[in-house]
Formats: C-alpha cells, sequence, structure tokens
C-alpha cells in the first residue's frame, strides 16, 4: 500500500483547469479528483474534451489557467516525459512503444542497466521477466514487442509506466482494440493496481466496461464538467444524459404536428440492408420531404448506415431501392448517379479539397456525375459558384479563394453547395454542425428544414439530440451497430430517445463483442 | 499572402531569362540562329532539341505527380520503346515501328497504374518495380547488343526538321498542346487535382478516382515510349543499358521546377515543360562554357534547393512577415 491511501487527501487533484485552441475553448474551468487506489472513469462524447484533458494534466499542451496538484504538491509539467516524473504515466489506445525493440528494450529503454558503458542484456532480460511476471504475464522478454498481441503491448506499456514509479495511471480507450478476455486480463491488472494504491483514470466509451471496473465516474461534455459521480449510484440512463446533454421531457418535435409523412413518396429504402462485423441489418424509409434523424452513442453505428446507405461502404446483405426501382450501391458514384449526396463527419479529410477553390469544390460532384468528357465551362462554373456563396451565404464571397482558409462553418456549407449543385434527391449529412460556430450552426438547420420542405429527403445524423429532435420527422435510434428503435411524431422527445439508447445495453453489449 | 507572391509562372520565366542571360555571357554565340539547307541552327534551337525527351517525360510525369504519385520507370520505360523500335525498324513500316513502341510504353503505364490504383501500392515502391525490371527488358530485347538501323523514316524522325524546325521538337509541341487540350479541355484536370488535392473526399464526391490515376501512369508510359523513339531515332540506335538513364530525375526536377507539388494537386503542364526548358539550358549552358560537364549535377543541385526554397511555406512564411514589417514601417 502507498502512503497516500488517506481517501480524504486526494492524489491527483485538477482545478480550474482552461484551455483553448485559437477561438475554441476547448476545457472551461474544469476540475477533476482522482483518490489513491480508485479506477475514475473519465466519459464524454467526442470533442467533450477529455483528450485535451489528459494532454493538459500531461504537460503535451501548456494550459490557460487552472492548477494540479499530485500529492497534494502543485505541478507543472512542460512534457509528458516530466509528467512521469512527477508520477503521472499515460498509455495511449495507439501503444507509444517501440515493436521493433525487444519487449525488454522497451521496458528499460532509456534506463538499461549498465556496466563500463555496455547494456547488460542478461540483466535487462533478468529484471525485464521479474517485472512482467507482476502482472501475470510469461512472455519471451527477447523478443520483438510487435511480435505481440496489443493486448500484451498494453501490459507492457503499463509495466513500464508502473516501474517508473507511476502513482497515477491515465489509459485512454485502452480496450478499443481488445477482445472480451483480454479486456478480462486487463480489468485484472487494473485492480491489482488499485490494489497498490495507484489511482487509475480510465477513458472508453465502452459503457459495460465502465461500469464494470470503475468506481467514479467523471463527464465532460463540450469543455465542461458536467459531473461526478459513484459508479454505483448512478442509472445508465443518467450517465447517458449526463454525456449527452439535455434534461428529460423537453422539447417534443418542433415538426410532430406533420402526421401525414405516410402519404409522402419513398424515395430511397433499404431492406434488411447490412454488413457482416459493420452494421446488423436494417429496415429503413426515406421519403421526400422528410428528416430522418440517426440518434445513438459514438460507435452505435450511425456513421456505418450513412456510409452504407451512401454506397461508401458495400453492403453484403439486403437490397436498396431508389423510387420504387432497385439499384446496386457499390460505390459513392453509384450514389451520386442514383441522386444521393453525402457530408462525411471528418469535414477536412473526407469533405474538402483544401487545396481547390470554392468554385472548384462546389462543381467537383456535380462535374463527376456529369462525366470527363461534359465538362462545365468556366463560366458554367462561375455561375454555380455565384448562385451558392449567394444561397448559402458564404463567407468571404471570393469563389476562387482556396477552401482550406475557411473556416469550418463556411466550409461545410461549400460541402452542401457541392451536393446541391447536383440536385440531389436525397442529402446524407452526418455531423453538420459539429466543430461550427453558433450563427452558422442555426443557418445550417434552417437549411436543412428549408432542404426538407423543398422535396428533399434528408437522413442527418448528430450527436445533440435537441438539435435532432427539432428537425426529425422520424428519429432512428442506434445501440450497438443496430438499429434498435424508430420513433416518430409525438414519440420524438430526448427522453424517449435517451431510454431507447440506454435500454438493456449490457447483455447485448457482451454478446456484440465476443 | 497569395497577393504578396508573384503571379503563377513569373517564377519559372524569370529564372529561364536568367539563366539565358548567363550562357549569353558564357558563350557569345548563343541566341545566335542561321538558316542552312532549310533548317534552324544555333544553340537555342539545340536547347530545345536536346530538352525534347525530358519535355515529354515531363507530360506524363506531371499528371502522375499531380495525383500524388511518382513515376521512377520513365527511363527505364523509353530504354524498352527505343529497343522496340530500333529492332523493327529495318523490317517494318513506320506505323508499325511506333505502334509497337507506344504500345509498349501503353503496356508499361497501365502495369504501373495498376500497381497503384488496383493493389493500392505506393507509387515510389510499385514504379520501382518496372524502373529495375525494364532495363533487363529492354537488354532481353537487343539481346545485350546496341541495336542500330538506318530506316529513314524513323531517323528522319530524329533528325528532320518541319518549318525550320527539328522534327522532335514540332513532336513536343504537338504532345503539349494535345495534353493541354485533352486535360484543360475535358474535365479531366479538375478531377485530376482534385484526386491529388484529397482522393478520399474526391472519391466521395463520387469521382472515379482510380480511373484518374490509371489514366495518368498510362498517357505517363505512353509519352516515355515517344521520348524513346524519339532518343533512338537521333542516334539510329538502341542502347539498352544508357537510353534514358537517370532521365526520370529530369523529369520529376523539371515538374517541381515547374511549380507542381509532389504532394499533388494543382498542376500546370506548360511550366512542367518550362522546367524541362530551364534544366536543358542549364545543360547546353555548362557544356559552351567549357566547364567540365560534372559541374553540371553540382549547378541543378542548386537550382533544385533555390526552387524548393522558393517553394517552402515556412520560407514564403518569412517573406510574408518581412513584407508585412515593411508595409507597417512604410
Amino acid at each position: 500500500m502507498e502512503n497516500s491511501s488517506d481517501p480524504a487527501s486526494p492524489l491527483l487533484e485538477v482545478r480550474g483547469i482552461s484551455k483553448s485552441f485559437g477561438a475554441v475553448r476547448a476545457l472551461q474551468e474544469v476540475d477533476f479528483t482522482l483518490r489513491a487506489g480508485e479506477i475514475h472513469a473519465l466519459l464524454g462524447e467526442n470533442g467533450a474534451g477529455k483528450s485535451t484533458l489528459i494532454k493538459v494534466i500531461t504537460g503535451v499542451f501548456p494550459r490557460d489557467a487552472g492548477i494540479v496538484r499530485i500529492g497534494g504538491e502543485e505541478v507543472a509539467p512542460r512534457s509528458a516525459k516530466a509528467a512521469l516524473g512527477a508520477g503521472i504515466a499515460t498509455v495511449y489506445q495507439e501503444v507509444n512503444l517501440l515493436p521493433n525493440l525487444s519487449v525488454a528494450q522497451n521496458l528499460f529503454l532509456d534506463r538499461q542497466p549498465m556496466r563500463f558503458g555496455i547494456v547488460r542484456e542478461s540483466e535487462m532480460r533478468r529484471r525485464a521477466k521479474a517485472l512482467l511476471a507482476d502482472f501475470s504475464l510469461d512472455v519471451d522478454v527477447a523478443a520483438p514487442l510487435g511480435n505481440y498481441s496489443v493486448a500484451i503491448q498494453h501490459v507492457t506499456a503499463i509495466a513500464r509506466a508502473v516501474d517508473l514509479s507511476a502513482r497515477v495511471l491515465i489509459l485512454d480507450e485502452p480496450t478499443a482494440s481488445l477482445d472480451r478476455h483480454e479486456v478480462e486480463i486487463l480489468f485484472g491488472i487494473m485492480r491489482q493496481l488499485a490494489q497498490r494504491g495507484i489511482g487509475i483514470v480510465f477513458v472508453s466509451h465502452f459503457l459495460d466496461q465502465v461500469y464494470e471496473i470503475s468506481d467514479r465516474i467523471t463527464v465532460l461534455r463540450n469543455g465542461r464538467l458536467v459531473g461526478e459521480r459513484e459508479t454505483v449510484s448512478l442509472p445508465r440512463l443518467d450517465l447517458i444524459r449526463m454525456m449527452l446533454g439535455r434534461e428529460l421531457a423537453e422539447t417534443t418535435s418542433a415538426r410532430a404536428s406533420v402526421t401525414e409523412h405516410k402519404a409522402r413518396e419513398i424515395c430511397a429504402s433499404f431492406e434488411g440492408y447490412g454488413k457482416a462485423g459493420y452494421i446488423a441489418p436494417f429496415n429503413l424509409e426515406l421519403r421526400h420531404g422528410e428528416v430522418v434523424g440517426l440518434a445513438g452513442l459514438l460507435g452505435s453505428g450511425r456513421t456505418e448506415t450513412a456510409r452504407l446507405v451512401f454506397g461508401a461502404e458495400r453492403a453484403d446483405r439486403g437490397q436498396a431501392t431508389v423510387e420504387g426501382a432497385p439499384v446496386r450501391l457499390q460505390s459513392p458514384r453509384d450514389g451520386v448517379r442514383h441522386g444521393f449526396g453525402y457530408c462525411p463527419e471528418e469535414r477536412k479529410t473526407d469533405g474538402i479539397v483544401a487545396e481547390l477553390s470554392v468554385r472548384e469544390n462546389i462543381v467537383l460532384a456535380l462535374q463527376a456525375k456529369r462525366g470527363l468528357h461534359r465538362p462545365l465551362s468556366r463560366r458554367e462554373q462561375d455561375e454555380i459558384a455565384r448562385r451558392y456563396i449567394k444561397m448559402l451565404d458564404i463567407r468571404p464571397a471570393d469563389p476562387e479563394r482556396p477552401v482550406g482558409l475557411l473556416s469550418g462553418g463556411n466550409q461545410q456549407k461549400v460541402l452542401l453547395a457541392r451536393w446541391l449543385a447536383t440536385s440531389p434527391r436525397l442529402l446524407v449529412l452526418d455531423e453538420p454542425t459539429r466543430g461550427i460556430d453558433v450563427g452558422a450552426h442555426a443557418e445550417i438547420i434552417r437549411l436543412i428544414r428549408e432542404l426538407c420542405d423543398e422535396g428533399l429527403a434528408l437522413l442527418v445524423i448528430s450527436s445533440e439530440l435537441d438539435e435532432i429532435v427539432t428537425y426529425s420527422d422520424r428519429v432512428v435510434v442506434l445501440r450497438d451497430r443496430a438499429h434498435v428503435e424508430e420513433l416518430a411524431g409525438e414519440a420524438i422527445d430526448v427522453g424517449n430517445i435517451l431510454a431507447a439508447i440506454a435500454a438493456d445495453g449490457a447483455a447485448t453489449a457482451h454478446e456484440g463483442r465476443a | 499572402m497569395t497577393a504578396l507572391l508573384p503571379r503563377r509562372g513569373l517564377a519559372q520565366v524569370l529564372a529561364l531569362i536568367v539563366i539565358l542571360a548567363i550562357d549569353r555571357i558564357v558563350s557569345p554565340q548563343f541566341f545566335d540562329l542561321r538558316l542552312q539547307e532549310g533548317r534552324l541552327f544555333g544553340s537555342l534551337i539545340d536547347v530545345l532539341n536536346r530538352g525534347t525527351p525530358v519535355a515529354l517525360l515531363t507530360l506524363g510525369m506531371v499528371l502522375v505527380i499531380a495525383t500524388r504519385g511518382i513515376d521512377l520507370s520513365v527511363g527505364a520505360v523509353m530504354a524498352i520503346s527505343g529497343a522496340i523500335a530500333a529492332s523493327l525498324a529495318d523490317s517494318h513500316g513506320l506505323p508499325i515501328v511506333l505502334a509497337a513502341a507506344l504500345g509498349a510504353g501503353l503496356v508499361c503505364g497501365l502495369w504501373n497504374g495498376f500497381l497503384v490504383a488496383v493493389l493500392g501500392m505506393q507509387p515510389i515502391v510499385a514504379t520501382l518495380i518496372l524502373m529495375v525490371a525494364g532495363r533487363g527488358i529492354a537488354q532481353l530485347i537487343t539481346e545485350g547488343r546496341i541495336v542500330t538501323f538506318s530506316s529513314p523514316d524513323l531517323v528522319w524522325l530524329g533528325n528532320g526538321s518541319v518549318l525550320g524546325l527539328p522534327v522532335p521538337v514540332v513532336i513536343a509541341l504537338g504532345m503539349l498542346i494535345l495534353t493541354a487540350a485533352v486535360v484543360r479541355g475535358s474535365a479531366l484536370g479538375l478531377l485530376i487535382e482534385a484526386t491529388g488535392g484529397n482522393a478520399r473526399a474526391s472519391e466521395l464526391a463520387g469521382v472515379g478516382t482510380r480511373a484518374m490515376i490509371l489514366s495518368v501512369y498510362v498517357w505517363c508510359g505512353v509519352c516515355a515510349a515517344l521520348a524513346g523513339v524519339i532518343a533512338a531515332a537521333d542516334i539510329m540506335g538502341a542502347d539498352a543499358n544508357n537510353a534514358g538513364l537517370w532521365l526520370e530525375l529530369d523529369a520529376i526536377l523539371a515538374v517541381v521546377i515547374g511549380g507542381t507539388s509532389l504532394f499533388g494537386g494543382r498542376f500546370s503542364l506548360v511550366l512542367a515543360v518550362l522546367g524541362a526548358l530551364i534544366i536543358q539550358t542549364m545543360n547546353t549552358g555548362i557544356l559552351l562554357s567549357g566547364y567540365p560537364p560534372e559541374f553540371n549535377l553540382l549547378v541543378k543541385a542548386v537550382v533544385v534547393l533555390a526552387v524548393l526554397l522558393l517553394q517552402s511555406p515556412k520560407l514564403s512564411g518569412f517573406a510574408g512577415i518581412a513584407m508585412r514589417l515593411r508595409r507597417t514601417k512604410a
């Protein structure tokens, strides 16, 4: 047992941490407390600030405000190495060790046992063996680390950290690439370390695992602390509500009055559509003049659904139908040909071509659809660019500016323009309002409504439940890579969505990963 | 920021003028032209004529590089097509010789494109395969000898003249116009730039990125084959060991001097060919100056460094700051 086992004095104390990147406030006055010997889950959706908090604590990013204390003593590490000196070790999802070196060399990198300036290989191996034995791991320590599974690499990284006298161990998504058995091994080691008085921060989006292993939970949302709770006294539904925000029984759909949606014409439908290991087969009908929202936690299969519908990923079962005729969607080209458009979540990597101008980005999909031999003349391109810059109020209104120089909100509008220029029948929008300032946010939502009123079919993914509730005519709820519920009309409210997300997660999640 | 930088192409034109001026100093007769037997002679014509193979390679290379690829095999493809042309020249007519040689280039390009676009190999490795194997194939065709020929048709391709200009120069000019017409006259240019700028995004926008990539490697192979035929016609023989040796590097250099980034995206055919001319003007100047040709390599290296410094974002960042400082003072 460590000397700091008194629960009253926290092992790691973070007070009032703030951090901004340019105009984006990534963390605002966040507090976090870790006791010795506890496993503390740090939760939040994408962009909540978990990674930023970890990086600020470990000195990877300098902080703008706030203090960090370890064992009551204030520390301000300037680098991950300095943080390790202060007793904070981090093991990331992508293990940051050297796969080409041996397990022993990785364990003792930078501090190999030496004699007369020569590394004592045998001594190092002996000590490596002994160290790993503590973790009930018996492997050939002379073999390259890369030969072993991710789980063993994780344990090696943890062993190294603990041996470097870490008192605080931060595990960032350690189970993301482990199978069920490996997770058990890792959890065993985590419990063992907690017994020895080490404080463990566990970042994960697997809620079952959080409930299984953690003592307490801290939830962040949009860079702010939402709250800290004892795991046993926090029902799953409350946890999800904390993560996604919004109180229950709030705003019902502004569009709930629209009940005649059954009468609307079907634009595209998907029956038993799915892909093994990607998303479970689902049925989905998309109608003209209707917004269908996709709700669920990160990794629940929302983006996967969007990609299958658009054709960015090939389904291995089921039938897609467009305007009543069966179609095959094998590639994005097929999707585009059938009048679909897709604004992906990762604007920068999957959406814009940063170097090309606003004009070229806008005409890209239309030109691809028309084919090589029917080029849009420069005059037509200028005309299209001007029209959409005006219609969507893209700023600055300069069609020749490289799109990479625009703000996130304007880049999103350029992507919308790219698809609108193709006169689509169906638009798939994946997190269209993420990372966009408030003004543009409202505009995008207004646009979604307008497009819908013009008869477009829309499939929209969003983590903002109140947003989904505002514009959706129907909401499909996903959990564990399957469509679990469809809400329509009066039934669309935040409470129902949360309940559907939270319902009976434990049983299905275990089967899903096994 | 962009307003501070000179207009596109200005740097290359200036570089060419400076090098021409230096050539004029080391060789006072540099700009002299004379008409003899209906054909122009002079150092300038020499530059154009000697620069033809690299200029042709550049036409394909610039498109490949625009898709964020690279083709190291063009020198070897020159050797193959040269060997084929030389072997067939005395037994077949020019159309068949050309079809066989260019067809071989097309197949080579298809092979490269298949490896890169379909199998997803890294371009530098994928084309390295043909760079090594291609020269072997060429040697197999020539059976290790230097194959000579005397077919007047093929010789004309390398040494004849049209309207006073050497035939190779006319061919290169024609290919430049043809390539520009195809690439900029259709949507190919935009789609290639989009593919090179962001392949994932372009794919999701419905661009057939694989077809784009495949087609630029095919075109690169055809251009290289044509360069190989002209190089063989020039010396009336095919030397599998030396034809096109290291020219892939000159072609890449020309593209880079022409302002196309190795990271893909925006490209300019004309500026890339201008880059090839800049390289040849340097080569000719050094030859005329009487310095040993070894200097050629050093001078080339210095020019590359200068061009890359001009293009480096860090440096233009400094330049931007300096300009702003000056403006605030003023």
